[in-house]
């Protein structure tokens, strides 16, 4: 049977993970490698790598990284964070990189959606939507620049737009919810999910095992991605699958 | 001595350490000169079946391929690098594979049970067609049934042959996940981004 992904997410800088990692008490809890490792060992079905270096000079090292995880880590995992073009996109998929997560460069540069999805295949196009409910017309505003900068995009549109365009998958982040261990926006995802035939990975909120529940329940996410609750040792992922599979729900364990 | 075939569709690292873990010899070749030098052979890929073809046919590739195959060499085909062994795929209408198992490679119907692509964890259920009984394909030594593996496709193949089926799964429909026919091997999932289950059997891939 097709299953739910549980799918924890590191913030890479300077090749760092730079959120806590307190559970895995690893002398080196900061190098990405070992924390995949500790993620591989308790089952992740996934990991994304959102770099938030930014800086043209890093880059480099960042592919360096990535071919250094995917010699280590036999899981797949996504490579985002300040995507601009073909060229880092072929880079990073060389290197070894699943799929390549962009966010303010396809907001900018549709084409480039559409473009990265004939040339490397849907699959490996993940469009990653930040979106923020405008209380004024209660309508889901799309963010980029790391949620700094609105634009005109209305959330739902975009994602219909970008599976159009050739993405393979939506990841979509509510930035009302992102941090406030309050459960995933449910509403915004359903919305998206019932708008597009590509998969949808709810992000944003997750604090604690029954938000998972409520969000592979109550809308069609097929994946749940979180940060702190893994990385603050709060759940391991097999925590969370176990809870989801006693309750009915399908999980690779 | 394995040659991975690495003709610009993808990334080959992890399935280069994965046979490396296993003591295997690897040397990625991208000419048919070297690919004669090697026992046998893995093509990896991502991407469009058409440009898949036309990599493969710039670097001369396409008969070196089918010689090896012709040789009994064995080969594996993993994703793209599986469906292009049949002979013409729903993606590229138009553009002929390699041919050398005959059927088509389709696209998962767009219904709105299924999301397209299929991206995540499935199961693989192993068949054993009566030709074959007593002999289960050799990938899937020591590998229970419905272990679960890693997809993340929108298309799969049809064979025309029942007989080289040795697995299938259920997304939507029930399709050929795993075949195999005599020195030939494929798999629509990623053996090498499967976790334990995928590593053993490309352990198993290493001892043939």
């Amino acid at each position: 049977m097709f299953t739910k992904r549980i799918i924890p997410c590191l913030d890479i800088k300077d090749n760092r993970v730079v959120k806590g990692v307190k559970f895995l008490s690893l002398r080196d809890a900061g190098n990405p490698v070992e924390v995949a490792k500790a993620y591989d060992q308790q089952q992740a079905d996934e990991l994304v790598f959102l770099d938030i270096t930014a800086s043209f000079e890093k880059r480099k090292t960042l592919i360096d990284l990535v071919e250094k995880i995917a010699q280590n880590i036999f899981m797949p995992f996504t490579v985002g964070g300040g995507i601009r073009d073909m060229d880092d996109i072929r880079d990073l998929l060389n290197a070894g990189a699943d799929k390549i997560s962009i966010n303010t460069a396809g907001v900018k540069c549709p084409d480039l959606i559409a473009d990265a999805s004939r040339k490397f295949g849907s699959q490996c196009i993940v469009v990653a939507i930040d979106a923020k409910l405008q209380m004024l017309n209660s309508k889901w505003q799309v963010y980029i620049n790391g949620g700094r900068t609105p634009t005109e995009l209305e959330a739902i549109e975009w994602a219909r737009r970008a599976a159009q365009l050739g993405a393979g998958e939506i990841l979509l982040t509510s930035m009302d919810y992102d941090g406030t261990k309050d459960g995933f926006d449910l509403a915004l995802t359903r919305s998206v999910a019932e708008a597009v035939n590509i998969p949808v990975i709810a992000s944003g909120g997750a604090g604690k095992l029954e938000h998972f529940y409520q969000v592979f329940t109550e809308t069609g996410a097929t994946a749940g991605l979180a940060a702190s609750i893994f990385h603050y040792g709060e759940y391991t992922v097999r925590q969370v699958k176990e809870y989801l599979k006693e309750k009915g729900v399908s999980v690779r364990l | 001595m394995i040659a991975i075939i690495d003709y610009g569709m993808g990334n080959i690292h992890s399935v280069r350490k994965a046979l490396e873990l296993y003591g295997a010899k690897v040397l990625v070749i991208n000419n048919p000169k070297d690919l004669k030098n090697c026992d046998k052979a893995v093509l990896p890929g991502v991407g469009a079946f058409d440009d898949a073809m036309l990599a493969l046919k710039k670097q001369d590739l396409i008969s070196a391929i089918k010689e090896h195959i012709e040789n009994k060499k064995v080969f594996l085909g993993i994703c793209l690098g599986m469906q292009l062994l049949f002979t013409e795929s729903q993606e590229a209408p138009g553009a002929q594979g390699l041919g050398i198992l005959k059927g088509k490679v389709l696209r998962f119907p767009d219904r709105c049970e299924i999301k397209v692509p299929q991206i995540g964890w499935n199961q693989i259920k192993i068949q054993n067609p009566k030709s074959k009984i007593q002999n289960v394909c050799p990938l899937l030594k020591d590998i229970p049934d419905n272990s679960y593996v890693y997809f993340c496709h929108s298309f799969y193949p049809a064979p025309e042959d029942e007989n080289v089926i040795a697995a299938t799964t259920d997304y939507g429909i029930n399709f050929s996940s795993i075949i195999w026919q005599d020195n030939i091997y494929g798999a629509q999932f990623h053996p090498e981004k499967s976790q334990s289950i995928g590593l053993r059997m490309l352990e198993n891939f290493v001892n043939l």
